[in-house]
């Protein structure tokens, strides 16, 4: 590092587009010298009302008409009002060029945290992750929402603002199970997406009627397909099943089952990549931001201003602290980057026997092969070290609603490091998060009812909002719903849409 | 590589669609929270938007998701005393088994979802439905507002209002029509020059001739203005009279000693609600208040409110009153006239036939609107009885109706002005 000779860039907190530029050219530089894979980056800066409207957007620039949103904006704005709570400092959009938002209230020390984190971190996650590299398309995907908006509001005119507004509601509540989880699909950009869009729909009603067909059939091949359970194989992408075999919707309102999907898939790498997002983002903002220090580039009063930013972005409160709600993703991906850093330049004892692959490894390199091939989940069950375990004094408690009690089943010592980090790990599985629900069966010639089928993850039961979803599945599938809920092979309880008489309603009433 | 765009100026409601995709889902909500907020605020209150709360489970968006039960290992920071396979009690109430965090956390603000409306908005709600009666809107004739409209183009006006494209298409239409003729006679001129030197003619005076006439032409041409004073078009605006409404309000109260502080709260509640309602129709309302006991006055608000003075009642003397200052002040071709009359019902009893009779001769065809509240939780009295031949012989513009609480102030207000379907 430079000797600190230069001047600082500022000493003043106000900032200016001059000011912005030159951080940002500065931050640029440092960032290449690491050799960080980024997508261009277009900084906006917007007043605190533009980042409401951001928020409100679920962090989409543009979005179609829908009252969530406005529900969400509602609740945005009395906490923001009320000074209930802050804004975000950014938001990042995902994007090529790489979009970041920055609020016009901000400070030039926080204009320049934020460039850091957003516009090199998270930037370079984007790009690199594999998750986002396989599931998302970030140069088609402000095209594909702009698409998607003229078509909803296409829609909106044709069928009427209720109608939409209905279908949507559907879809939004069946939005986390619109994804292939175990496929990968192809991300095809928009303007593929819209010269499709219209062959797609006459192709699929034709196919659709054709598997509904009601030409009565010879009666021994009737017995011997009515055997055959259909689909084959179960289905976990439910939206795509509706959106291909439903048999009463129209194509528009296959088309928007098909936009949610897409949006679905849009965001389901960022769901599982939280910590390591994060992490990635706040430990390159650390990292950039010392480095522009070192070289003499920020004043020491800007440093303090950074640091105690920084140290409220990783706070972790602990359980019993009034402020806990869980593990703050921020804290534990910057706690593990940093860690692994440390284990690659000055590894002890107990890294080269837990971690004997990278201790001692050019830091860089393997920090970057972790951003790239890990999500959450695996990248936990990976990289997550004992000294982490000990500084954020991690433990585990078992809730068994068999016993009585609970049971702390593993702390922060050498015989509870790898269950807790197995624990943790599997509590950043999507898999476990959210039940298993799979369609399962189709009564294809009888009532045309739809069977799904919930597999239990340690005896735990489905919400109780299960009933409402069940109401959205049936408005779009359009026959009766019957919901199983399995332990391993043994049917516990099955819900139905619309409800069945008595008896079965009260089952599964207590058993929810 | 990077570019800093300055998004502020942009557009910053975004969001306002979502909005009212919102509030228009859970009209019925808001209605209702308006119609209790109405009977709940102070009086002077109307001025503002209101905070809407809505039970959080009616705006919910169901996903699947799990539920309590089962069997689930959680890892959490900030061990201080644990040890491995310690046993800890399950902590009591709503968090059952997810420990301490997350239940705590969400609890506040979970079971209603409270957002702000404007005034607008509250206005909006809470007159929905209603409608003035007898809307016609008399025009001022010498009214004070002016807008300037476009009036076309006219041939002289303020240099600053010039017309470049109109200007210079007259200057143009008018060089082609002062220089036709001799554009046409240079073309042809110039044509036998050019003929003559083709055919190597070597006639000196001829070409000579021709020479001097194409010069001649060419200055005759030239000294054509290219813009002359008489092409300048200007553009035109006119002043068009902006006939504005105006309306005009009467609150009769009375004020004798049987009307208690709480009676004329209630009267005041009332009026406030009419006079928003007919701010929404009209530009400009005036408020005139007539006070009486055994005789009208004319007070302004505070006095009207809050000074008490006690004796008998004589309604006629209001309604005498309010005729004078009709006739003296509020000519009916210019003003829309309401009028709210609020009172315990207590009168003379010789006097309410002439008030009748006032009505019915002399105020109510002038009026748009006379609405009648009593406010009593006895039996009618006899002023009532008189009315209801009123409301007979004008049964579209005059109303009745009586209150026993400020509760009652808002649905009598919804009942007296709810939108008639005409027939």
């Amino acid at each position: 590092m430079n000797p600190r000779s230069l001047q600082p860039i500022s000493t003043d907190s106000e900032w200016s587009f001059e000011l912005i530029r030159r951080y940002d050219q500065e931050i640029a530089r440092l960032a290449e010298r690491y050799a960080l894979d980024i997508y261009p980056n277009q900084i906006e800066i917007i007043s605190a009302e533009q980042m409401m409207d951001a928020y409100a957007s679920v962090g989409m620039p543009i979005g179609y008409h829908h009252w969530s949103y406005g529900k969400q904006f509602l609740a945005t704005e009395k906490g923001y009002k009320r000074g209930q709570m802050g804004l975000a400092y950014e938001i990042v959009i995902n994007s090529d060029p790489c979009i970041a938002y920055l609020m016009e209230e901000n400070t030039l020390c926080m204009q320049a945290l934020v460039i850091a984190h957003a516009c090199y971190g998270h930037n370079s996650f984007f790009k690199g992750n594999y998750l986002f590299r396989s599931w998302t398309d970030a140069s088609s995907i402000i095209d594909y929402l702009v698409f998607a908006k003229q078509y909803i509001s296409q829609c909106e005119e044709r069928h009427g603002i209720d109608a939409v507004e209905e279908l949507l509601d559907s879809c939004h509540a069946l939005m986390n199970y619109g994804v292939d989880r175990y496929k990968r699909p192809y991300p095809i950009s928009a303007e593929e997406e819209r010269r499709r869009q219209s062959e797609r729909e006459e192709h699929l009603q034709r196919q659709i009627n054709d598997l509904w067909r009601t030409i009565p059939k010879a009666s021994g091949r009737h017995n011997e397909e009515q055997a055959q359970r259909w689909p084959a194989e179960p289905q976990e992408n439910i939206l795509y099943f509706l959106e291909k075999h439903a048999p009463l919707l129209e194509p528009w309102q296959r088309e928007v089952i098909r936009i949610v999907r897409k949006l679905a898939q849009y965001f389901y790498p960022q769901r599982q990549t939280q910590v390591m997002n994060e992490g990635w983002a706040t430990f390159w903002h650390y990292t950039l931001i010392n480095d522009l220090y070192d070289e003499g580039l920020v004043s020491d009063g800007f440093m303090l201003e950074f640091l105690q930013y920084h140290s409220g972005v990783v706070l972790q409160p602990a359980f019993d602290s009034p402020w806990y709600s869980g593990i703050n993703p921020y804290a534990l991906g910057f706690a593990m980057y940093r860690d692994i850093r440390r284990i690659c330049e000055q590894p002890n004892e107990e890294d080269r026997r837990w971690f004997p692959e990278i201790a001692g490894s050019d830091w860089l390199s393997t920090l970057k092969f972790a951003m790239q091939n890990f999500k959450d989940e695996s990248f936990i069950l990976q990289y997550l070290s004992p000294k982490v375990m000990r500084d954020l004094r991690l433990f585990s408690v078992l809730d068994d609603d068999q016993q009585d009690s609970l049971q702390v089943s593993a702390i922060h010592d050498d015989s509870g490091y790898r269950h807790l980090r197995e624990t943790l790990a599997a509590q950043y599985n999507l898999g476990n998060r959210e039940p298993n629900v799979q369609i399962w069966s189709v009564d294809r010639r009888g009532d045309r009812s739809l069977t799904l089928r919930h597999s239990r993850h340690d005896r735990r039961p489905l919400g109780e909002s299960s009933q409402a979803v069940l109401k959205h599945l049936h408005r779009l599938w359009g026959f009766d719903i019957h919901l199983e809920s399995h332990q391993g092979e043994q049917l516990i309880e099955t819900l139905h849409m619309p409800p069945r008489a008595e008896p079965q309603e009260s089952q599964s009433s207590m058993a929810l | 590589m990077s570019h800093v765009i300055d998004r502020r100026l942009n557009g910053k409601n975004k969001s306002t669609v979502n909005r009212q995709r919102f509030l228009r889902r859970y009209r019925e909500h808001i209605k209702k929270a308006v119609e209790e907020a109405v009977s709940r605020r102070s009086i002077t209150d109307m001025e503002h938007g209101e905070q809407i709360s809505i039970p959080s489970r009616d705006i919910d968006e169901p996903v699947l998701h799990h539920g309590q039960g089962g069997r689930q290992d959680r890892v959490h920071p900030g061990n201080r005393e644990f040890t491995q396979g310690e046993r800890i009690a399950r902590p009591k109430g709503g968090g059952a088994g997810q420990g301490s965090g997350k239940a705590g956390n969400q609890g506040e603000g979970l079971d209603e979802f409270v957002f702000q409306i404007t005034q607008d908005e509250f206005l909006d709600f809470m007159f929905e439905g209603l409608a003035l009666p007898n809307l016609i809107k008399r025009h001022l004739s010498g009214c004070d507002t002016f807008k300037t409209v476009r009036a076309g183009i006219s041939s002289d006006g303020n240099p600053s209002r010039i017309n470049i494209v109109r200007s210079l298409r007259a200057a143009h239409a008018r060089r082609i029509a002062l220089t036709g003729s001799s554009r046409a006679r240079l073309k042809a001129a110039l044509a036998e020059l050019a003929a003559l030197r083709e055919a190597g003619s070597t006639d000196q005076p001829s070409l000579a001739r021709l020479e001097e006439e194409i010069a001649a032409l060419r200055r005759r041409i030239d000294k054509v203005p290219f813009l002359d004073t008489f092409d300048l078009k200007y553009n035109l605006l006119s002043k068009q009279p902006n006939p504005s409404s105006k309306a005009v309000m009467f609150c009769l109260m009375d004020v004798s000693g049987s009307m208690t502080q709480a009676t004329k709260d209630i009267a005041k509640r009332f009026f406030i609600l009419l006079y928003l309602f007919l701010k929404r129709s009209y530009d400009k309302i005036e408020v005139v208040f007539i006070r009486h006991h055994t005789s009208a006055r004319e007070v302004d608000e505070d006095e009207f409110f809050y000074s008490r003075e006690t004796g008998g009642t004589i309604v006629s003397s209001a309604l005498k009153l309010m005729q004078e200052i009709m006739q003296a002040r509020y000519p009916v071709h210019e003003w829309n006239l309401y009028a709210a009359q609020a009172s315990d019902g207590d009168n003379w009893n010789d006097d309410s036939p002439l008030c009748r009779d006032l009505l019915l001769r002399q105020i109510m065809p002038s009026m748009q609107y006379f609405s009648y509240v009593e406010i009593t939780p006895r039996e009618h009295q006899a002023l009532w009885d008189e009315y209801q031949q009123v409301a007979a012989a004008f049964p579209d513009s005059f109303a009745q109706q009586q209150i026993v609480s400020a509760a009652d102030i808002y649905p009598v207000f919804r009942e007296l002005f709810q939108r008639r379907i005409d027939a």
